[in-house]
């Protein structure tokens, strides 16, 4: 049997063309996964982070962390559609309106961020690492399910800290993946994150269909952020666009909601709750 | 629970110019994040120069308006003539003074041109207390170089004034009203703000 077994079994670092001395260097090399964090010298540094930061329980606390937001993504036969807004709140304050939430991983992933806005990040940036890691120990781009396992995994061993990330993280084959601070990891057809999400699934949700054009696809992402920056408070400024293909993502702009959302009121009728000349 | 001054989000601001006032106020009403309409004035108009402006919980700033409605209605069929910006002010004050252990949640602005034609304009916190001001209320610093604005410059101060306010809080905005108010003769303008 064992003269069975050692005729197919080949050393593990064979193929890649590393003996094992040298894969163990290489992963001695890469940082742990539990990074060193400064922790303040407490008891419970997870209450007492969320007692200092939680400003929806307790608006005077004294550390606002900007967040609010809402982000898209949803499969359909020409890739997949990537959409959020650019705002960022610190409390009901605007912190910045040009904030780039989607964060290019390689030229086939994304990730796109919706949370604390530092964690998110600081993670996918980290993230991004691991993905290049991947490719120089393969050989070849790392999958879209690993990307966001690696994620997944990582998140999920802060659980509890208070970090504040809800983040999907789409591509590749295409693939897409919604991943939280709690450690959820869900693959699926159409994603809606942030305090905006609600109003992006309600346009989503009746008009989507896999079939859609590419271009009529582009104009729902757009269509669903608008409505969103429209109701929610904490979502706004500036549209950002992305559309996933087999062959790469294709940005298609960075545009301000203000003239879209004149030019659709007025030239579509939509929007008909504003009013726009005086009775 | 957060304040119930910012549970509905608003705006409000006035500026004085020569020989005339301005008053403007965004038309947001909210719930925290979710924007219930786009049109909720919250200026209201109580004599053809007096100018109330209020923000803060809705529902205080509805029965508020109300009750200042019939109390000035009182007073004109009593005084038989419209009632003064100054003698208004008293009125919000000690009327507000009357809750001081239970207040109203709101912060009122009131704007104005008096008999003798000069600018009036004060504003007051929820109990009463007046602010009177020479320049503007609800705005910061700046004042050299609104006074002796004429009534267009004022529109374009008045107006550039709350829109950069409204756009950098996310409680606020959706579209803005403007007062101008002048001897004899009173414009009201609609902005056209961001909607997000």
């Amino acid at each position: 049997m064992d003269t069975l077994v050692a005729q197919y079994s080949r050393p593990s670092g064979e193929q890649e063309g590393y003996s094992q001395d040298e894969q163990q260097e290489l992963l001695q090399l890469t940082p742990p996964l539990s990074l060193k964090f400064a922790l303040p010298p407490i008891a419970q540094p997870s209450s007492w982070l969320r007692a200092m930061t939680d400003d929806y329980s307790n608006p005077n606390c004294p550390i606002k962390i900007a967040h609010g937001t809402t982000t898209l993504a949803f499969r359909f036969q020409g890739g997949i559609i990537v959409a959020t807004d650019s705002r960022a709140t610190a409390g009901n304050w605007i912190a910045s309106q040009t904030v780039k939430k989607v964060i290019e991983i390689n030229n086939c992933l994304l990730g796109t961020m919706a949370g604390g806005a530092a964690d998110c990040q600081y993670w996918l940036a980290y993230l991004g690492m691991q993905c290049r890691l991947h490719e120089l120990r393969h050989k070849r781009r790392i999958s879209v399910a690993a990307a966001s396992k690696i994620l997944a995994n990582l998140v999920y061993s802060y659980k509890g800290m208070g970090n504040n990330v809800r983040r999907r993280n789409p591509q590749e084959g295409p693939a897409l993946y919604y991943i939280d601070s709690d450690g959820t990891r869900l693959s699926g057809n159409l994603f809606c994150v942030g305090s905006g999400q609600t109003f992006a699934y309600g346009v989503l949700d009746a008009q989507y269909s896999y079939d859609l054009s590419e271009e009529d696809a582009l104009d729902l992402g757009r269509r669903s952020i608008l409505a969103a920056t429209h109701r929610d408070a904490y979502s706004g400024g500036y549209i950002n666009l992305y559309h996933v293909k087999e062959s790469g993502w294709v940005k298609h702009g960075f545009s301000d909601t203000n003239p879209i959302f004149w030019k659709t009121k007025l030239e579509k009728g939509e929007f008909s709750n504003v009013t726009s000349e005086l009775e | 629970m957060s304040s119930p001054f910012s549970i509905n989000g608003g705006a409000c601001v006035a500026m004085t110019g020569k020989d005339c006032v301005a008053i403007a106020c965004d038309l947001r009403l909210g719930l925290q994040a979710l924007t219930i309409s786009n049109n909720f004035p919250k200026i209201f108009s109580y004599s053809p120069s007096v100018y109330l402006g209020l923000t803060g919980l809705a529902t205080d700033v509805s029965t508020v308006a109300d009750l200042f409605r019939y109390k000035v209605n009182m007073y004109r069929l009593r005084e038989e003539r419209q009632i003064a910006p100054r003698t208004f002010a008293n009125l919000v004050s000690s009327s507000l003074y009357e809750r001081r252990f239970g207040p109203y949640f709101v912060s009122p602005v009131v704007a104005g041109i008096d008999d003798g034609g000069k600018p009036f304009i004060c504003g007051f916190d929820s109990i009463g207390c007046i602010d009177f001001a020479k320049d503007f209320i609800v705005s910061g610093t700046a004042s050299d170089q609104l006074l002796g604005l004429g009534p267009e410059d004022l529109f374009e101060t008045i107006s550039q004034a709350l829109l950069n306010a409204v756009d950098r809080d996310a409680l606020s905005g959706w579209g803005a009203h403007v007062y101008i108010i002048e001897k004899d003769k009173v414009t009201k303008r609609l902005l056209k703000g961001r909607q997000d």
